[in-house]
Protein backbone atom coordinates (compact mmCIF):
# COMPACT_ATOMS: atom_id res chain seq x y z
CA UNK A 1 0.00 0.00 0.00
CA UNK A 2 2.60 2.26 1.15
CA UNK A 3 5.32 1.51 -1.25
CA UNK A 4 2.50 2.11 -4.13
CA UNK A 5 2.26 5.35 -3.06
CA UNK A 6 5.93 5.85 -3.36
CA UNK A 7 6.16 4.47 -6.74
CA UNK A 8 2.66 6.42 -8.49
CA UNK A 9 4.62 9.28 -6.76
CA UNK A 10 8.18 8.42 -7.98
CA UNK A 11 6.26 7.86 -11.80
CA UNK A 12 4.27 11.34 -11.41
CA UNK A 13 7.89 13.21 -10.60
CA UNK A 14 9.07 11.52 -13.38
CA UNK A 15 6.57 12.85 -15.80
CA UNK A 16 6.63 16.04 -14.44
CA UNK A 17 10.35 15.79 -14.98
CA UNK A 18 10.11 15.08 -18.64
CA UNK A 19 7.43 17.43 -19.06
CA UNK A 20 9.83 20.56 -17.92
CA UNK A 21 12.31 19.39 -20.03
CA UNK A 22 10.18 19.27 -23.25
CA UNK A 23 8.94 22.50 -22.40
CA UNK A 24 12.11 24.13 -22.12
CA UNK A 25 13.54 23.02 -25.28
CA UNK A 26 10.45 22.83 -27.44
CA UNK A 27 11.19 26.90 -28.52
CA UNK A 28 15.02 25.60 -29.13
CA UNK A 29 13.97 22.93 -31.21
CA UNK A 30 11.12 24.61 -33.24
CA UNK A 31 13.43 28.01 -33.64
CA UNK A 32 15.92 25.54 -35.06
CA UNK A 33 13.71 23.99 -37.42
CA UNK A 34 12.12 27.11 -38.81
CA UNK A 35 15.69 28.64 -39.70
CA UNK A 36 16.70 25.08 -41.16
CA UNK A 37 13.46 24.93 -43.45
CA UNK A 38 13.01 28.28 -44.32
CA UNK A 39 17.12 28.46 -44.71
CA UNK A 40 18.22 25.85 -46.40
CA UNK A 41 16.59 26.60 -49.73
CA UNK A 42 19.19 29.77 -50.12
CA UNK A 43 21.93 27.59 -48.84
CA UNK A 44 23.80 27.35 -52.81
CA UNK A 45 27.30 27.92 -53.46
CA UNK A 46 26.81 31.11 -54.80
CA UNK A 47 25.86 32.35 -51.44
CA UNK A 48 29.33 31.86 -50.49
CA UNK A 49 31.18 32.88 -52.53
CA UNK A 50 28.95 36.11 -54.15
CA UNK A 51 28.23 39.76 -53.18
CA UNK A 52 24.44 40.66 -53.50
CA UNK A 53 23.08 40.87 -57.35
CA UNK A 54 20.58 43.32 -57.81
CA UNK A 55 16.46 42.52 -57.12
CA UNK A 56 15.48 40.32 -59.37
CA UNK A 57 18.62 38.54 -60.90
CA UNK A 58 19.72 35.49 -59.36
CA UNK A 59 23.02 34.11 -57.53
CA UNK A 60 23.28 37.17 -55.23
CA UNK A 61 25.15 36.06 -51.84
CA UNK A 62 26.62 37.01 -48.59
CA UNK A 63 30.08 36.22 -48.89
CA UNK A 64 30.23 40.13 -48.20
CA UNK A 65 28.67 39.54 -44.99
CA UNK A 66 30.50 36.77 -43.79
CA UNK A 67 33.72 37.86 -44.20
CA UNK A 68 32.79 41.45 -42.43
CA UNK A 69 31.56 39.41 -39.75
CA UNK A 70 34.76 37.72 -39.02
CA UNK A 71 37.01 41.14 -39.41
CA UNK A 72 34.50 43.10 -37.28
CA UNK A 73 34.24 40.32 -34.38
CA UNK A 74 37.97 39.25 -34.86
CA UNK A 75 38.78 43.17 -34.34
CA UNK A 76 37.17 43.18 -31.56
CA UNK A 77 38.16 39.78 -30.05
CA UNK A 78 42.49 40.88 -30.59
CA UNK A 79 41.59 43.52 -27.60
CA UNK A 80 38.59 42.24 -25.78
CA UNK A 81 40.60 38.57 -25.28
CA UNK A 82 43.74 39.39 -23.52
CA UNK A 83 41.87 42.83 -22.02
CA UNK A 84 39.24 40.46 -20.61
CA UNK A 85 41.52 37.74 -19.50
CA UNK A 86 43.33 40.21 -17.25
CA UNK A 87 40.58 41.77 -16.05
CA UNK A 88 39.17 38.27 -14.73
CA UNK A 89 42.95 37.36 -13.48
CA UNK A 90 42.87 41.00 -11.37
CA UNK A 91 39.50 40.24 -9.84
CA UNK A 92 40.26 36.63 -8.94
CA UNK A 93 43.67 36.82 -7.31
CA UNK A 94 43.94 40.56 -5.90
CA UNK A 95 40.30 40.99 -4.50
CA UNK A 96 38.88 43.69 -2.36
CA UNK A 97 41.17 46.32 -3.23
CA UNK A 98 39.45 49.40 -3.89
CA UNK A 99 40.39 49.03 -7.98
CA UNK A 100 38.85 45.34 -7.71
CA UNK A 101 35.02 47.18 -6.17
CA UNK A 102 35.73 49.63 -8.87
CA UNK A 103 36.41 47.05 -11.34
CA UNK A 104 33.63 44.91 -10.21
CA UNK A 105 30.96 47.76 -10.07
CA UNK A 106 31.60 48.68 -13.57
CA UNK A 107 31.79 45.25 -14.69
CA UNK A 108 28.51 44.85 -13.16
CA UNK A 109 26.92 47.48 -14.63
CA UNK A 110 28.55 47.30 -18.20
CA UNK A 111 27.09 43.78 -18.74
CA UNK A 112 23.67 45.42 -17.76
CA UNK A 113 23.18 47.82 -20.35
CA UNK A 114 21.09 47.25 -23.19
CA UNK A 115 24.06 46.84 -25.92
CA UNK A 116 22.51 48.96 -28.27
CA UNK A 117 23.44 51.77 -26.09
CA UNK A 118 26.59 50.05 -26.29
CA UNK A 119 26.47 50.92 -29.88
CA UNK A 120 25.26 54.98 -29.56
CA UNK A 121 28.44 55.06 -27.44
CA UNK A 122 30.77 54.19 -30.07
CA UNK A 123 28.74 56.13 -32.60
CA UNK A 124 29.12 59.14 -30.50
CA UNK A 125 32.95 58.74 -29.87
CA UNK A 126 34.09 57.17 -32.70
CA UNK A 127 31.71 57.37 -35.77
CA UNK A 128 31.08 61.42 -35.06
CA UNK A 129 34.46 62.08 -35.04
CA UNK A 130 35.39 59.61 -38.06
CA UNK A 131 32.40 61.12 -39.77
CA UNK A 132 31.47 57.94 -41.59
CA UNK A 133 30.43 54.33 -40.20
CA UNK A 134 33.54 51.86 -40.22
CA UNK A 135 34.66 48.53 -38.95
CA UNK A 136 36.58 50.29 -35.97
CA UNK A 137 33.22 51.32 -34.60
CA UNK A 138 31.40 48.09 -35.05
CA UNK A 139 34.59 46.48 -33.56
CA UNK A 140 34.87 48.77 -30.54
CA UNK A 141 31.30 48.44 -29.32
CA UNK A 142 31.44 44.23 -29.75
CA UNK A 143 34.64 44.68 -27.67
CA UNK A 144 33.22 46.77 -24.56
CA UNK A 145 30.03 44.15 -24.98
CA UNK A 146 32.85 41.04 -24.73
CA UNK A 147 34.96 42.37 -22.80
CA UNK A 148 33.27 42.28 -19.13
CA UNK A 149 31.92 38.64 -20.41
CA UNK A 150 34.91 37.44 -21.01
CA UNK A 151 36.32 39.05 -17.27
CA UNK A 152 33.28 37.47 -15.33
CA UNK A 153 34.17 33.90 -16.48
CA UNK A 154 37.48 34.30 -16.46
CA UNK A 155 37.47 34.95 -12.38
CA UNK A 156 34.62 32.90 -11.95
CA UNK A 157 36.59 29.94 -13.63
CA UNK A 158 39.92 31.13 -11.45
CA UNK A 159 38.37 31.26 -8.78
CA UNK A 160 37.15 27.83 -8.39
CA UNK A 161 40.72 26.58 -8.18
CA UNK A 162 41.66 25.92 -4.64
CA UNK A 163 43.92 27.67 -2.46
CA UNK A 164 45.62 25.76 -1.26
CA UNK A 165 47.26 24.89 -5.06
CA UNK A 166 48.29 28.56 -4.71
CA UNK A 167 49.71 28.24 -1.49
CA UNK A 168 51.14 25.05 -3.00
CA UNK A 169 52.94 27.06 -5.91
CA UNK A 170 54.28 29.87 -3.41
CA UNK A 171 55.62 26.86 -0.88
CA UNK A 172 57.47 25.74 -4.06
CA UNK A 173 59.41 29.04 -3.95
CA UNK A 174 58.08 30.65 -6.35
CA UNK A 175 56.93 34.16 -7.27
CA UNK A 176 53.07 35.33 -6.84
CA UNK A 177 53.34 36.15 -10.62
CA UNK A 178 54.81 32.87 -11.90
CA UNK A 179 52.44 30.74 -9.72
CA UNK A 180 49.37 32.66 -11.33
CA UNK A 181 50.44 32.49 -15.10
CA UNK A 182 52.13 29.55 -15.17
CA UNK A 183 50.37 27.03 -12.62
CA UNK A 184 46.53 28.49 -12.01
CA UNK A 185 45.75 30.05 -15.22
CA UNK A 186 47.10 27.02 -17.86
CA UNK A 187 45.55 24.90 -14.83
CA UNK A 188 41.76 26.35 -15.95
CA UNK A 189 42.69 27.35 -18.92
CA UNK A 190 39.83 24.82 -20.90
CA UNK A 191 37.45 26.65 -18.81
CA UNK A 192 38.76 29.95 -19.53
CA UNK A 193 38.85 29.29 -23.46
CA UNK A 194 34.97 28.32 -22.83
CA UNK A 195 34.27 31.35 -21.87
CA UNK A 196 36.11 32.87 -24.09
CA UNK A 197 34.12 30.70 -27.17
CA UNK A 198 30.43 31.58 -25.23
CA UNK A 199 31.74 35.08 -25.79
CA UNK A 200 32.44 35.53 -29.42
CA UNK A 201 29.38 33.44 -30.21
CA UNK A 202 27.42 35.87 -28.18
CA UNK A 203 28.99 39.20 -29.89
CA UNK A 204 28.84 37.03 -33.16
CA UNK A 205 24.63 37.58 -33.34
CA UNK A 206 24.82 41.44 -31.77
CA UNK A 207 22.38 43.45 -34.19
CA UNK A 208 21.58 46.47 -32.34
CA UNK A 209 24.88 47.65 -32.08
CA UNK A 210 26.14 47.11 -34.98
CA UNK A 211 23.32 48.95 -36.77
CA UNK A 212 25.29 52.59 -36.44
CA UNK A 213 28.14 51.54 -36.18
CA UNK A 214 29.32 49.03 -39.08
CA UNK A 215 26.37 49.81 -40.81
CA UNK A 216 26.37 47.58 -43.85
CA UNK A 217 27.73 47.89 -47.15
CA UNK A 218 26.49 46.10 -50.58
CA UNK A 219 30.00 44.81 -51.40
CA UNK A 220 33.15 44.06 -50.08
CA UNK A 221 34.66 46.77 -47.88
CA UNK A 222 38.39 48.00 -48.94
CA UNK A 223 39.12 50.01 -45.76
CA UNK A 224 38.77 49.05 -42.08
CA UNK A 225 37.24 52.81 -42.01
CA UNK A 226 34.74 52.07 -44.15
CA UNK A 227 31.08 50.89 -43.32
CA UNK A 228 31.07 46.92 -43.15
CA UNK A 229 28.20 44.20 -43.90
CA UNK A 230 28.07 41.98 -41.08
CA UNK A 231 25.87 38.51 -40.72
CA UNK A 232 23.07 40.19 -38.38
CA UNK A 233 22.72 43.66 -40.16
CA UNK A 234 22.42 41.71 -43.30
CA UNK A 235 19.71 39.54 -41.79
CA UNK A 236 17.99 42.54 -40.54
CA UNK A 237 18.10 44.41 -43.59
CA UNK A 238 16.96 41.32 -45.84
CA UNK A 239 14.69 40.30 -43.11
CA UNK A 240 12.90 43.81 -43.75
CA UNK A 241 12.96 44.47 -46.93
CA UNK A 242 9.39 43.68 -49.48
CA UNK A 243 11.36 41.03 -51.67
CA UNK A 244 10.41 37.43 -51.45
CA UNK A 245 14.76 36.63 -52.84
CA UNK A 246 15.92 38.81 -50.11
CA UNK A 247 13.75 37.40 -47.58
CA UNK A 248 14.57 33.76 -48.41
CA UNK A 249 18.11 34.88 -48.53
CA UNK A 250 18.08 36.52 -44.85
CA UNK A 251 16.94 32.96 -43.18
CA UNK A 252 20.10 31.66 -45.26
CA UNK A 253 22.38 34.12 -43.51
CA UNK A 254 20.22 33.35 -40.36
CA UNK A 255 21.09 29.76 -40.94
CA UNK A 256 25.01 30.30 -41.57
CA UNK A 257 24.90 32.55 -38.11
CA UNK A 258 23.46 29.46 -36.43
CA UNK A 259 25.87 27.06 -37.57
CA UNK A 260 28.72 29.03 -36.78
CA UNK A 261 26.91 29.70 -33.42
CA UNK A 262 26.85 25.73 -32.68
CA UNK A 263 30.35 24.95 -33.99
CA UNK A 264 31.31 27.61 -31.60
CA UNK A 265 29.26 26.03 -28.88
CA UNK A 266 30.37 22.25 -29.72
CA UNK A 267 34.12 23.07 -30.04
CA UNK A 268 33.49 24.88 -26.17
CA UNK A 269 31.78 21.77 -24.96
CA UNK A 270 34.50 19.21 -26.61
CA UNK A 271 37.06 21.57 -24.26
CA UNK A 272 35.08 21.47 -21.09
CA UNK A 273 35.04 17.70 -21.27
CA UNK A 274 38.23 17.43 -21.84
CA UNK A 275 39.04 19.82 -18.88
CA UNK A 276 36.60 17.75 -16.55
CA UNK A 277 37.97 14.27 -17.36
CA UNK A 278 41.51 15.56 -16.78
CA UNK A 279 39.56 16.11 -13.25
CA UNK A 280 38.04 12.16 -13.89
CA UNK B 1 65.33 19.85 26.75
CA UNK B 2 68.76 20.79 28.00
CA UNK B 3 70.12 17.36 29.99
CA UNK B 4 68.86 15.75 26.57
CA UNK B 5 71.03 15.24 23.70
CA UNK B 6 70.42 17.69 21.07
CA UNK B 7 71.65 17.57 17.35
CA UNK B 8 72.73 20.67 15.81
CA UNK B 9 69.25 22.46 15.13
CA UNK B 10 68.83 23.62 11.57
CA UNK B 11 65.54 25.86 12.55
CA UNK B 12 65.68 27.90 15.22
CA UNK B 13 62.23 29.90 16.69
CA UNK B 14 62.68 32.85 19.08
CA UNK B 15 59.85 34.36 20.49
CA UNK B 16 57.45 34.12 17.81
CA UNK B 17 53.72 35.54 17.74
CA UNK B 18 51.51 35.12 15.26
CA UNK B 19 48.03 36.82 14.88
CA UNK B 20 45.25 36.71 12.64
CA UNK B 21 43.51 40.69 12.15
CA UNK B 22 43.90 41.18 15.71
CA UNK B 23 43.75 37.29 17.23
CA UNK B 24 46.31 36.30 18.65
CA UNK B 25 47.29 32.63 17.41
CA UNK B 26 50.52 31.64 18.26
CA UNK B 27 52.24 32.90 21.48
CA UNK B 28 55.72 33.91 21.90
CA UNK B 29 57.37 30.43 21.37
CA UNK B 30 60.80 29.16 21.00
CA UNK B 31 62.19 26.24 20.14
CA UNK B 32 64.72 24.44 18.24
CA UNK B 33 64.30 22.07 15.03
CA UNK B 34 66.72 19.46 14.81
CA UNK B 35 68.40 18.94 11.17
CA UNK B 36 67.66 15.20 9.92
CA UNK B 37 64.98 14.77 12.13
CA UNK B 38 61.76 14.51 12.57
CA UNK B 39 60.02 16.91 14.57
CA UNK B 40 56.22 16.26 15.63
CA UNK B 41 54.07 19.26 16.67
CA UNK B 42 51.03 17.77 18.33
CA UNK B 43 48.19 19.60 20.17
CA UNK B 44 43.89 19.57 19.95
CA UNK B 45 42.63 21.81 16.35
CA UNK B 46 42.80 25.44 17.05
CA UNK B 47 45.74 25.33 19.12
CA UNK B 48 48.15 27.12 16.60
CA UNK B 49 50.37 24.76 15.76
CA UNK B 50 49.21 24.88 12.25
CA UNK B 51 49.49 28.48 12.11
CA UNK B 52 52.57 27.75 13.49
CA UNK B 53 54.56 26.10 11.26
CA UNK B 54 53.30 28.02 8.58
CA UNK B 55 55.53 31.02 9.80
CA UNK B 56 57.90 28.44 9.50
CA UNK B 57 58.13 29.21 5.73
CA UNK B 58 56.74 32.84 5.57
CA UNK B 59 53.65 31.14 4.51
CA UNK B 60 51.52 32.65 7.32
CA UNK B 61 51.90 36.58 5.99
CA UNK B 62 50.01 35.54 2.60
CA UNK B 63 46.85 35.20 4.17
CA UNK B 64 45.05 38.42 4.81
CA UNK B 65 45.24 40.29 7.69
CA UNK B 66 48.23 37.77 9.16
CA UNK B 67 50.69 39.65 11.24
CA UNK B 68 53.85 38.25 13.14
CA UNK B 69 56.78 39.05 15.62
CA UNK B 70 59.84 37.41 16.52
CA UNK B 71 62.64 35.83 14.25
CA UNK B 72 62.76 32.30 12.77
CA UNK B 73 66.66 31.40 12.24
CA UNK B 74 67.27 29.34 9.18
CA UNK B 75 71.00 27.76 9.36
CA UNK B 76 72.27 30.57 11.50
CA UNK B 77 69.88 33.27 9.27
CA UNK B 78 66.66 34.98 10.35
CA UNK B 79 63.96 34.79 7.48
CA UNK B 80 61.90 37.77 8.67
CA UNK B 81 64.95 40.08 8.34
CA UNK B 82 63.50 42.92 6.29
CA UNK B 83 64.99 42.69 2.41
CA UNK B 84 65.02 39.06 2.84
CA UNK B 85 62.88 37.65 -0.66
CA UNK B 86 60.29 34.74 1.27
CA UNK B 87 60.56 33.16 -2.15
CA UNK B 88 63.99 32.29 -1.34
CA UNK B 89 63.27 31.11 1.65
CA UNK B 90 60.01 28.77 0.61
CA UNK B 91 62.97 27.52 -1.95
CA UNK B 92 64.85 25.84 1.18
CA UNK B 93 61.67 25.06 3.14
CA UNK B 94 59.09 23.11 1.44
CA UNK B 95 55.66 22.58 2.48
CA UNK B 96 53.13 19.45 1.95
CA UNK B 97 49.55 20.08 2.96
CA UNK B 98 46.60 18.60 4.44
CA UNK B 99 44.74 17.65 0.93
CA UNK B 100 46.54 16.56 -1.18
CA UNK B 101 46.77 19.44 -4.07
CA UNK B 102 48.32 18.83 -7.74
CA UNK B 103 48.95 20.90 -9.99
CA UNK B 104 45.74 20.61 -12.62
CA UNK B 105 46.42 20.42 -16.10
CA UNK B 106 49.80 18.80 -15.34
CA UNK B 107 51.33 15.45 -15.90
CA UNK B 108 53.05 13.63 -13.80
CA UNK B 109 56.25 14.47 -14.60
CA UNK B 110 54.68 18.43 -14.92
CA UNK B 111 54.13 18.12 -11.58
CA UNK B 112 57.03 17.20 -9.88
CA UNK B 113 59.25 19.18 -11.92
CA UNK B 114 57.29 22.56 -12.07
CA UNK B 115 59.55 24.19 -8.83
CA UNK B 116 62.83 23.25 -10.77
CA UNK B 117 61.22 24.54 -14.69
CA UNK B 118 59.72 27.73 -13.37
CA UNK B 119 62.99 28.72 -11.39
CA UNK B 120 64.83 28.21 -14.74
CA UNK B 121 68.20 27.97 -14.78
CA UNK B 122 68.06 23.77 -15.26
CA UNK B 123 69.12 21.46 -17.40
CA UNK B 124 66.86 19.08 -19.37
CA UNK B 125 68.97 16.30 -17.94
CA UNK B 126 69.19 17.78 -14.61
CA UNK B 127 65.47 18.50 -13.80
CA UNK B 128 64.94 14.63 -15.53
CA UNK B 129 67.20 13.41 -12.68
CA UNK B 130 65.79 15.25 -10.16
CA UNK B 131 62.44 14.57 -10.83
CA UNK B 132 63.42 10.60 -10.89
CA UNK B 133 65.31 10.89 -7.97
CA UNK B 134 62.37 13.00 -5.69
CA UNK B 135 59.92 10.27 -7.02
CA UNK B 136 61.94 7.63 -5.79
CA UNK B 137 62.28 9.73 -2.46
CA UNK B 138 58.80 9.58 -2.36
CA UNK B 139 58.29 6.07 -3.24
CA UNK B 140 55.84 6.51 -6.13
CA UNK B 141 58.47 5.97 -8.75
CA UNK B 142 57.92 2.36 -9.43
CA UNK B 143 53.75 3.01 -9.51
CA UNK B 144 53.95 6.01 -12.53
CA UNK B 145 57.53 5.47 -14.26
CA UNK B 146 55.31 4.43 -16.85
CA UNK B 147 52.62 7.00 -17.00
CA UNK B 148 54.70 10.03 -16.19
CA UNK B 149 52.35 12.24 -18.66
CA UNK B 150 49.17 11.02 -17.49
CA UNK B 151 47.48 13.79 -15.74
CA UNK B 152 48.48 14.22 -12.40
CA UNK B 153 44.87 14.60 -11.07
CA UNK B 154 44.46 10.60 -11.78
CA UNK B 155 46.22 9.55 -9.29
CA UNK B 156 44.71 8.25 -6.25
CA UNK B 157 44.66 9.84 -2.71
CA UNK B 158 47.46 8.36 -1.48
CA UNK B 159 49.66 8.56 -4.57
CA UNK B 160 48.64 12.18 -5.10
CA UNK B 161 49.93 13.32 -1.77
CA UNK B 162 53.15 11.41 -2.65
CA UNK B 163 53.52 13.24 -5.40
CA UNK B 164 53.03 16.47 -3.63
CA UNK B 165 56.09 15.36 -1.47
CA UNK B 166 57.94 14.23 -4.44
CA UNK B 167 57.04 17.63 -5.87
CA UNK B 168 58.41 19.33 -2.74
CA UNK B 169 61.44 17.34 -2.60
CA UNK B 170 62.52 17.88 -6.32
CA UNK B 171 63.51 21.64 -5.06
CA UNK B 172 65.86 20.14 -2.58
CA UNK B 173 65.00 21.67 0.58
CA UNK B 174 66.87 21.80 3.63
CA UNK B 175 63.21 21.24 5.67
CA UNK B 176 60.19 20.03 4.62
CA UNK B 177 57.17 21.41 6.04
CA UNK B 178 53.65 18.63 6.39
CA UNK B 179 50.82 20.25 7.59
CA UNK B 180 48.94 17.25 8.78
CA UNK B 181 49.85 15.18 5.54
CA UNK B 182 47.81 11.71 6.26
CA UNK B 183 44.32 13.59 7.85
CA UNK B 184 42.58 12.61 4.19
CA UNK B 185 43.84 9.14 3.60
CA UNK B 186 43.58 5.75 4.47
CA UNK B 187 45.12 3.63 7.08
CA UNK B 188 47.63 2.09 4.31
CA UNK B 189 47.97 5.25 2.50
CA UNK B 190 48.73 6.88 5.65
CA UNK B 191 51.56 4.02 6.83
CA UNK B 192 53.31 4.27 3.50
CA UNK B 193 53.69 7.88 4.24
CA UNK B 194 54.90 7.05 7.54
CA UNK B 195 57.09 5.21 6.21
CA UNK B 196 58.38 7.80 3.96
CA UNK B 197 58.60 10.43 6.28
CA UNK B 198 61.10 8.27 8.31
CA UNK B 199 63.27 7.88 4.82
CA UNK B 200 63.54 11.09 4.15
CA UNK B 201 65.40 12.55 7.69
CA UNK B 202 68.53 11.22 5.85
CA UNK B 203 68.26 13.82 2.87
CA UNK B 204 65.91 16.75 5.06
CA UNK B 205 64.74 17.91 7.89
CA UNK B 206 61.06 17.16 8.50
CA UNK B 207 58.59 19.23 10.49
CA UNK B 208 55.12 17.56 11.30
CA UNK B 209 51.96 18.67 12.43
CA UNK B 210 49.23 15.80 13.32
CA UNK B 211 46.19 15.44 14.79
CA UNK B 212 46.93 11.83 15.65
CA UNK B 213 49.16 11.38 18.54
CA UNK B 214 50.05 7.46 17.61
CA UNK B 215 51.48 8.98 14.35
CA UNK B 216 53.78 11.30 16.34
CA UNK B 217 55.26 8.62 18.40
CA UNK B 218 55.49 6.29 15.45
CA UNK B 219 57.25 8.85 12.94
CA UNK B 220 59.04 11.64 15.13
CA UNK B 221 62.55 12.27 17.42
CA UNK B 222 61.00 14.85 18.71
CA UNK B 223 57.21 16.12 19.99
CA UNK B 224 56.04 19.78 20.59
CA UNK B 225 52.84 20.05 22.36
CA UNK B 226 50.94 23.01 21.66
CA UNK B 227 47.92 24.04 23.71
CA UNK B 228 45.76 27.78 23.10
CA UNK B 229 48.72 29.31 20.94
CA UNK B 230 50.99 28.17 23.84
CA UNK B 231 54.22 25.64 23.74
CA UNK B 232 53.89 24.38 26.68
CA UNK B 233 56.72 21.53 26.17
CA UNK B 234 58.89 20.24 24.01
CA UNK B 235 61.35 16.71 23.96
CA UNK B 236 62.31 13.62 22.96
CA UNK B 237 59.40 11.81 21.68
CA UNK B 238 59.63 9.01 23.75
CA UNK B 239 59.81 10.88 27.16
CA UNK B 240 57.21 13.38 26.02
CA UNK B 241 54.83 10.20 25.15
CA UNK B 242 55.90 7.96 28.96
CA UNK B 243 57.06 10.76 31.23
CA UNK B 244 56.22 13.97 30.05
CA UNK B 245 56.94 17.21 32.90
CA UNK B 246 53.70 18.69 32.24
CA UNK B 247 50.57 17.77 33.66
CA UNK B 248 48.74 19.32 30.49
CA UNK B 249 50.79 17.08 28.07
CA UNK B 250 50.24 14.42 30.07
CA UNK B 251 46.37 14.66 30.08
CA UNK B 252 46.60 15.14 26.63
CA UNK B 253 48.72 12.21 26.06
CA UNK B 254 46.55 9.99 27.99
CA UNK B 255 43.23 11.28 26.24
CA UNK B 256 41.57 13.56 29.32
CA UNK B 257 41.31 15.79 26.65
CA UNK B 258 41.36 17.16 22.92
Amino acid sequence: MKSNFRKTKDLSLKVLYIMGVLIAIAPLVSVLWTVVREGYGALTPTFFTNTPAPVGEVGGGIAHAIIGSFVVVGLASIVAIPWGIILGIARSEFPKTITDNILGFAIDLFMSIPTLLIGLFAYGLIVMRMRTFSAWSGAFALMLIMVPLITKTTEEMLKQVPLTVREAGLALGLPRWKVILRIILPGSIGAVSSGVLLALARISGETAPLLFTAFGMRTFSQSLSEPIATLPVQIYTYSISPYDEWRSQSWGAALVLVMLALVVNGVTRALIGSRTRGKK
Amino acid sequence: MSAEFTPSPILQVENVNAYFSGFHAVKNISLAVPEHQVTALIGPSGCGKSTFIRSLNRLHEETEGATLTGEVRLAGKNIYTPGVDPVEIRRQIGMVFQKANPFPGMSIYENVAVGLTLQGGFSKVEIENRVEKALRSSALWDEVKDKLKKPGTSLSGGQSQRLCIARALAVEPKVILMDEPTSALDPISTARIEELIFELKKQTTVVIVTHNMQQAARVSDFTAFFLMGELIEMGITKTIFTNPKERQTEHYITGRFG
